[in-house]
């Protein structure tokens, strides 16, 4: 197993899932890169994440009655599942439909969507819009509740096409009344109260009695077209295979603009998304197959370091280093908040617009969240993870130069890759410190507590900002 | 032009969503509005009327007050040409008064270039909430954004000071803007910069600052107080800018709209009360916007969306009144066969504060010649 093979899963696995210990990485690396890909791409290969210690310790998420609960016990799965691919897309349909709580501010509702992205995540486009529009929280989001047959309600039929599929510029005004009028009835079931028996998510119903079965015209196509016909229509589009084509580049490969600039400027690599757009259409839409297309390609492999880590990927990246949570603590809950302040509400989007990506995460604001939530989080010597990384440095002991200490850091974090400007800086302390000295309880002790000031400092950096 | 003595400052709070205009400054008396809003409709007998045609919804009885006073300017009819009914792009026209192109500058930006054209002061432009409006966005303009302003600071959470020194005095040097990394690591090392700037600039604003206003416990009222904490600590902010989201009351309008209408309204209230008691409100004006307004037939529960809005301007130097005309409710004169139209272009309110207000030259950053209102006492 070569240096550049590690560097390869980590950055795999940083893409594909949240991050990967070392020993994780050194497992992976006993099959070839191609396996595990398919390993990531078939996740029913491997048990389903437990979420026993979950219900146990964070009874909220039971109930259904913390919001802030569930978005940290969804965190804890996305870095300790054994299926970290299904993880990741669960979070990037999460992503593209963005939905939230605000608007209801029923929890159940919400983790029952994640649920449905999560048993759907890899399946095609065709299952994957029929469950959306089925979806009880964006029944509720985008109003298809009150589309009625004789009172015609557009929000939904409007964002599935702006925001879900297809992008601006490729539809009509009238083609949105018309698949309004499409959806008329798909709505759901009431909420059954709280008590006795906790809090539930509503249903899916479809009332044939307010829907609207007239001649309807969308896109070109004239029936009496119903929300089935609709996704039909949307998911043949060569639009909607680019604009899922261009999501996954952006989520995960590199950075795009923002989604409403698609319909004007193109992407920065066209031959990249023409690749994945030809797959998604050639494949009707299957998420696997374009997948598949997507880690194997040169241009993921060398998309290293230059995509800015979300604030969830942030906070779940370190958790994982740290390895901590794994059980979860009083202190669980406090991943919602962390990633809240830095832009990111999971399960609670601040519009229906979602979130804008890549360096608009990062304002002096959100950047000081970023570094103060990682230089804290590497606070603790306890923590397993960063006992590992103690561990494993000593090994190569009694006496670590200055620069094999900050080498050794970089590599087991990652390895991670600097730049002239951040070694120079990390220098500054690895001299200062002297280097590393193992050897009596003493010694162990204060080479211990200089590699947990080395991490911190390496997690504060320009480059720990990127995935 | 308005005659100050301390440098005029503006604040801009965007509405997200796009508030329904129709339900804050009510036609009461008009016939296709009750006939429009089956199910939405502000009873006459419950409005608050400002004249015999146009009347407050009752839960901004507070803006009402200041109206009454003579300080709210009341912008009707705002928008502009084909208006995108799109919330992404409608606020991003607003952003960057590029209707037809994308572009990454936006005009408060442009505006902080101008007041501050080397970024000496981080704190020139400062935004509270979750994450950075473009309308602030500018190549080489440092915008501090506030998420929490008592724990705001770089690494606060290490506790031994010596290893705080070392560790701060390290991150500066990581985040050194250097040559040739690419425009988003060079973006990252200014920001880094700033925020230790800013962090040590904003660090003593919450300590100094006590008021008698008790501002009510949510979002908006949080950020308008945070907004009065940093003016009154005199650190040279010029632009501020906040956000009220929730406005997309496409459903159970009824329900939502009159809590946030009410929610801001008392939030504006007790701001320039609090800058009034401290003697802090003559420099400061106030833009109220949003992306777009909404339809004028309801949908059975709430509004779709629609294209001309209303707009505020708010402070003790504003002449307030009514600017530009209601847009009308007849059928023939409406946009898209179901909107309202405009009539005041959004880039002639910005150039006016910018002219006006801030004595900026607004074509550039507006692109163009808009005519401007007269919004300010002489």
């Amino acid at each position: 197993m070569t240096e550049k093979d590690l560097s390869l899963i980590s950055h795999l696995m940083r893409r594909a899932g949240f991050g990967a210990s070392r020993e994780e990485i050194e497992s992976y690396a006993s099959k070839d890169y191609e396996e595990i890909v398919e390993d990531l791409l078939n996740p029913e290969r491997f048990p389903e994440y437990d979420t026993d210690m979950v219900s146990r310790y964070m009874q909220g998420t039971l109930v259904g009655d913390s919001l802030a609960e569930a978005q940290a016990a969804w965190m804890l799965r996305m870095a300790y599942s054994p299926r970290p691919l299904e993880e990741r897309m669960t979070l990037f349909w999460h992503h593209v439909f963005a939905s939230g709580w605000n608007k209801h501010e029923h929890v159940p509702v919400c983790t029952n969507q994640i649920e449905t992205f999560r048993k759907y995540c890899m399946s095609d486009m065709q299952t994957i819009l029929i469950e959306l529009s089925k979806d009880p929280l964006m029944v509720g989001w985008l109003d298809n509740s009150e589309n009625h047959r004789d009172a015609p309600n557009e929000n939904y039929a409007r964002e599935i096409m702006e925001l879900f599929s297809m992008g601006v510029g490729n539809y009509s005004e009238n083609d949105i009344k018309e698949a309004a009028r499409a959806f008329t009835g798909w709505t759901m079931t009431q909420c059954i109260p709280l008590y006795p028996f906790g809090s539930y998510s509503p249903r899916f119903k479809f009332r044939a009695d307010d829907h609207d079965y007239g001649e309807k015209t969308f896109l070109g196509e004239t029936g009496n077209l119903d929300g089935y016909d609709i996704v039909d229509i949307i998911v043949k589009q060569p639009a909607t295979a680019r604009f899922i084509a261009r999501h996954l580049y952006n989520f995960f490969v590199a950075d795009e603009p923002q989604v409403p600039a698609w319909n004007i400027q193109p992407p920065g690599d066209p031959s990249a998304v023409d690749l994945l757009s030809k797959t998604f259409a050639e494949s009707k839409g299957d998420l696997r197959e374009v997948l598949r297309v997507l880690f194997n390609a040169d241009f993921f492999k060398n998309a290293r370091f230059k995509k800015i880590k979300s604030p969830v990927d942030l906070v779940v990246g370190t958790v994982k280093i740290a390895g901590t949570h794994k059980i979860p603590q009083p202190s669980t809950e406090g991943l919602a908040a962390a990633t809240k302040l830095m832009g990111q509400a999971l399960m609670d989007a601040p519009t229906v617009e979602g979130w804008h990506t890549g360096h608009e995460w990062v304002d002096s604001g959100t950047l000081t969240e970023r570094v103060n939530f990682a230089t804290n989080h590497m606070a603790n010597i306890a923590s397993p993870g960063i006992q590992d990384i103690i561990a494993r440095i000593k090994s190569n002991g009694p006496n670590i130069s200055p620069e094999v200490f900050l080498d050794s850091c970089l590599d087991l974090m990652g390895p991670i890759e600097i730049d002239e400007t951040t070694r120079s800086s990390l220098m500054v302390f690895a001299n200062q410190a002297g280097g590393l000295m193992f050897g009596d309880g003493e010694s162990d002790a204060d080479s211990s507590d200089k590699i947990r000031q080395m991490l911190q400092l390496v997690v504060s950096s320009p480059e720990y900002q990127f995935a | 032009m308005a005659i100050i003595s301390k440098s005029p400052v503006l604040v801009v709070v965007q509405l997200s969503g796009g508030n329904d205009f129709m339900n804050t400054v009510v036609p009461f008396t008009n016939g296709i509005y009750h006939d429009s809003r089956k199910s939405l409709a502000v009873r006459e007998e419950d409005t608050l009327p400002l004249n015999d045609q146009l009347a407050w919804n009752p839960v901004a009885a507070p803006l009402k007050e200041l109206y009454d006073k003579g300080n709210v300017a009341i912008v009707q009819g705002i928008g502009y040409e084909n208006q995108n009914r799109s919330h992404f792009r409608g606020m991003d026209i607003w952003h960057t008064c590029e209707p037809d192109k994308i572009v990454t500058q936006g005009w408060l930006g442009k505006a902080m270039k101008e007041i501050d054209p080397n970024g000496e002061n981080v704190v020139t432009g400062v935004s509270f909430g979750q994450g950075l409006p473009r309308a602030m966005v500018a190549p080489g303009v440092p915008v501090t954004s506030v998420s929490d302003l008592d724990t705001f600071g770089v690494m606060s959470g290490i506790g031994a000071r010596e290893q705080r020194d070392t560790a701060l005095k390290i991150f500066e040097r990581m985040y050194t803007p250097a040559i040739g990394l690419g425009v988003v690591s060079d973006y990252l090392a200014q920001t880094g910069t700033n925020a230790l700037a800013s962090a040590d600039i904003l660090s003593t604003v919450p300590g100094n600052y006590t008021s008698t206003v008790e501002y009510a416990s949510n979002p908006i009222s949080k950020s308008l107080r945070d907004v009065a904490r940093v003016h009154l600590s005199g650190l040279g902010t010029r632009v501020f800018y906040t956000q009220h989201g929730g406005y997309d009351t496409h459903a159970t309008q009824l329900a939502v709209h009159p809590r946030l209408l009410g929610d801001l309204s008392r939030a504006i209230m007790d701001f320039f009360q609090d800058l009034r008691d401290h003697n802090a409100s003559e420099e400061v004006v106030m833009l109220v916007f949003t992306e777009f307004g909404r339809r004028i037939k309801d949908n059975g529960s709430g509004t779709d969306h629609g294209s001309g809005g209303g707009a505020f301007i708010i402070g003790d130097r504003v002449k307030g009144g009514l600017y530009g005309q209601y847009p009308s409710l007849e059928s023939d004169q409406l946009v898209n066969g179901e909107d309202l139209g405009y009539n005041v272009d959004f880039r002639s309110v910005y150039s006016t504060l910018l002219e006006q207000w801030m004595s900026l030259d607004p074509i550039p950053i507006v692109n163009g010649r808009y005519d401007q209102l007269n919004p300010f006492m002489d």
